[in-house]
């Protein structure tokens, strides 16, 4: 390997894995797999989905033992570790998913199971004493919010700093951050990742995992590329950039980065018109949004700007509070998702494997749900049709599975989006509602959903994307609405999009 | 048929062959007469049970609707003198808006079909007892309904009609259920109700469908009861009945989760069940221990299936491990 910061190799390394190979059922996730992280030092992780980085994390975590190989922690070698083995050498996680008791308060959930007690019989806790010992741990991650918020009350940024004072709590020497920014909005991820910097300063090593590969490159002193399980390559500081990340992720340049064709599109009639329409989030601030046939809106704001909310009164799931919607300029009264359906406005949702796709049943069952009469005579299903349905989605969208009769539940993050994309587009679309599209898909999967986006809307398609993701919003859209604070604060047209512009909007400034 | 119902079918043919081996009573055409009429009438109410129950929801009203719909249908065919083809049909429109009130509260206005079906469980009971002055109502002297006595009581080629009744039911359900777009929107709802909801399927109206198809079968089933017992005394008529076809559903697969379960699954289950009912009484076992030998075999049961299930997926793991370890060879 190749160290060229010479001030870090001087010390040794807090983790040292040695050609770790660990196989599951069909697959080798990880192969001959080498890497070293030395105290202080930010290491990015990146590599595609399936690439081997969740069972590193599994490993590192304790949780599955690796088939061979050595793992060394503060220079003590093991052929693997337990979860307890894990947690005492000072090693700390903080998912995806965050691991919080919404319904405590920060300080009870720092020390969970760890409380400091009064003496007596009754056990009580010390909330006192449980405070001094939060507030020091706050102070470290910057946190502007008090040891007795309920978590529930925080934003995702705030309860990520929350799962990072808790692992500090535990004296942690290595912090694994998974995914932490996949859904912040950008003001948030800024403040996130100045606090890996503060745990940088003290000295505790940080994992940070992300498919967005900006941040790797503002936070990163090193970066450990994964492909196929293996050790695509290292970049030190000086050669860490995007096009190197990603050439070794994938082990060949992108064609050329999804940009929208550059001369302005003649806009399209009006598809979908909210007028004044008041969501159940911000019942006191009508909004006002026209989505064309032929272009790609974006929405962006900060999470809780009331997109989601806007998204949901449009597919008809929240019922607006006042207000009128139109499609095609005439009015539409939705009572539920599936008039929403009939009228061929459909939605990609935010949360896939909660409300996008049903992980039990098969990719054809999935695919026909919306439109399974469709798919019977007299009532009963015809699994024939069902197939032929699905096969042409598999074979339009490049879904990756054995088959269209394999469980969602078993597919890549990446090929379950082409399924809730797919069980639209067996339908015909009028308007086409993403809500962050590619949160969690790797850049392969990502770039094809930006062409199936564009095909939609070169189609005639009205194409809603609702994202967080800076470079997306201004990569894809033809025109981008900000949010803010329920309303929409702005619209740019292509010669205005600029990072600066959409956050101005986003906090409730002027744009420039 | 699914591996879960071939093991049940097994269960019950071993339990069979044991008790028949000890008491040869077990398999004179008698017994099984008997104990076939009772599987009709449970397995009609354990059917709609499992409607209920696949889409994640419970129906504990069970019990209190036979007892409330039989005493209404006597009261209706033996006191008002209506005759019995204008009655059974007013009494499964009956049980129908019972589950229409239920599937209406629980979808539209949010409430848990727990509480919902146990409010009916004692509202249903309490209006029985009240109707009949806490009386039994039963068929006065020289009352007479030969079609109606055949078609509930009554026995083709030896066979119970309402057995057949059952077999008929069973097959169009199994339909339904396994086949039909409304069966696959139930199990739809059962597994994710919000990713239903996301599909545009109206989660809520095929709901309440499923517990209106429970108010029908369990007014079928509360006819049949009625037409068996030939009087019903409304204080304890039909008392716990909710709990055999809920633990007819469990021991046939389902699972109170929703989204689990087949329809041969809580056929074989009610079946189980009296069989062992069946065995309680034909090995000597003192009665009172009735409802202890049903609830250890249904733990037992529950078990063996779980356990099956850990130790199917560690053996699978193994055998990938091991081959992926020749492979890499």
């Amino acid at each position: 390997m190749n160290y060229s910061d010479t001030s870090i190799a001087a010390t040794t390394p807090f983790l040292g894995l040695e050609n770790v190979r660990k196989s599951y059922p069909g697959v080798v996730a990880l192969d001959g797999f080498s890497m070293e992280v030395r105290p202080g030092e930010v290491i990015g992780l990146v590599g595609e989905n399936g690439a081997g980085k969740s069972t590193l994390m599994k490993i590192l975590g304790g949780v599955t033992r690796p088939d061979s190989g050595i793992i060394t922690v503060d220079g003590v070698a093991h052929d693997g570790l337990s979860v307890e083995g894990s947690l005492g050498s000072g090693i700390a996680f903080v998912h995806q998913e965050l691991n919080l008791f919404e319904n405590l308060d920060v300080a009870a959930n720092i020390f969970f199971g760890r409380e400091p007690l009064r003496g007596g019989p009754l056990r009580l806790v010390d909330r006192a004493r449980l405070r001094e010992m939060v507030a020091p741990l706050l102070k470290r991650v910057g946190a502007n919010f008090s040891a007795d918020t309920p978590v529930a009350d925080l934003s995702l940024a705030q309860q990520q700093m929350v799962e990072i004072a808790k692992a500090l709590s535990i004296k942690a020497r290595l912090v694994i951050l998974d995914e932490p920014t996949s859904s912040l909005p950008i003001a948030e991820t800024d403040k996130l990742l100045d606090v890996i910097k503060a745990l940088k300063a003290d000295g505790i090593s940080v994992i940070f995992i992300s498919h967005r590969l900006h941040e790797v490159e503002r936070v990163a002193d090193r970066v450990v590329v994964l492909r196929d399980g293996m050790l695509a390559g290292t970049l030190p500081k000086s050669a860490i950039n995007h096009d190197q990340m990603v050439k070794l992720m994938i082990g060949r340049m992108l064609k050329e980065r999804e940009k929208a064709s550059e001369a302005a599109r003649a806009p399209g009639a009006t598809a979908l018109s909210a007028k004044a329409v008041r969501t159940p989030a911000y019942p006191a601030r009508p909004v006002d949004l026209d989505v064309r046939r032929g272009e790609i809106l974006g929405l962006a704001g900060l999470v809780g700007s009331g997109r989601t909310e806007l998204a949901r009164v449009f597919f008809g799931i929240d019922s607006t509070l006042g207000g009128a919607l139109e499609l095609d300029g005439k009015p539409l009264v939705l009572g539920s998702a599936a008039d929403a359906v009939a009228h061929g406005i459909f939605l990609v949702p935010e949360d896939r494997k909660l409300t996008g796709i049903l992980l039990d049943l098969s990719i054809a069952q999935n695919i026909s749900l919306p439109d399974l009469p469709a798919h019977a005579k007299r009532q009963l299903v015809s699994a024939k049709a069902e197939t032929v349905t699905a096969e042409k989605q598999k074979k339009d969208l490049g879904i990756k599975a054995p088959s269209v009769q394999t469980r969602t539940g078993t597919l890549s993050g990446g090929n379950q989006q082409k399924v809730v994309l797919g069980k639209w587009l067996a339908m015909n679309p009028r308007v086409m509602i993403l809500d962050e599209p590619t949160r969690g898909i790797d850049i392969g999967a990502k770039a094809e959903i930006y062409g199936l986006m564009r095909a939609l809307a070169d189609a005639g398609v009205a194409v809603l994307m609702i994202s967080s993701d800076m470079e997306e919003v201004i990569g894809v859209s033809d025109r981008i609405a900000v949010m803010h604070e329920g309303q929409i604060s702005g619209i740019l047209d292509k010669e205005q999009f600029s990072q600066e512009n959409v956050l101005l909007l986003a906090v409730g400034k002027k744009p420039n | 048929m699914s591996k879960k119902d071939l093991g049940l079918l097994i269960l019950i043919l071993v339990v069979g062959a044991v008790v028949a081996i000890i008491n040869p009573r077990f398999l004179l055409p008698i017994n099984l007469a008997n104990t076939s009429n009772l599987i009709g009438l449970f397995g009609i109410l354990s059917i709609g049970q499992a409607f209920v129950i696949i889409t994640g929801g419970i129906e504990l009203s069970v019990g209190s609707v036979v007892a409330l719909l039989g005493t209404l249908f006597i009261d209706f065919i033996a006191v008002r003198g209506l005759g019995w083809p204008i009655a059974l049909p007013l009494i499964l429109v009956l049980g129908g808006i019972i589950g229409l009130v239920h599937g209406w509260l629980i979808t539209r206005l949010k409430l848990q079909p727990f509480v919902v079906t146990l409010c009916g469980l004692l509202i249903y009971r309490g209006v029985a007892r009240f109707y009949t002055a806490d009386g039994t109502a039963g068929f006065g002297f020289g009352q007479n309904f030969p079609e109606l006595e055949f078609l509930t009581a009554g026995r083709s080629w030896g066979v119970p009609n309402s057995f057949i009744a059952l077999i008929v039911i069973a097959i169009v359900m199994w339909v339904v259920l396994h086949r039909s777009v409304f069966g696959r929107y139930l199990y739809a709802i059962g597994k994710n109700e919000e990713a239903a909801k996301y599909s545009g399927i109206r989660t809520g109206r095929v709901v309440m469908a499923a517990y209106v198809i429970c108010g029908v079968l369990t007014a079928l089933s509360a006819i049949y009861f009625a037409m068996y017992t030939r009087s019903i005394s409304p204080a304890s008529h039909g008392q716990f009945y909710e709990l055999y076809a809920i633990a007819a559903a469990v021991l046939g697969g389902f699972s109170l989760r929703g989204g689990e379960g087949s329809l041969v699954g809580v056929i074989l289950g009610t079946v189980l069940l009296q069989e062992l009912q069946n065995l309680v009484n034909l090995l000597g076992i003192p009665s009172s221990l009735n409802f202890a030998v049903m609830g250890g075999v249904i733990l037992i049961g529950v078990l063996v299936d779980q356990q099956w299930g850990v130790f199917r997926a560690r053996r699978l793991m193994l055998d990938a491990s091991r081959k992926g370890a020749v492979a890499a060879e």
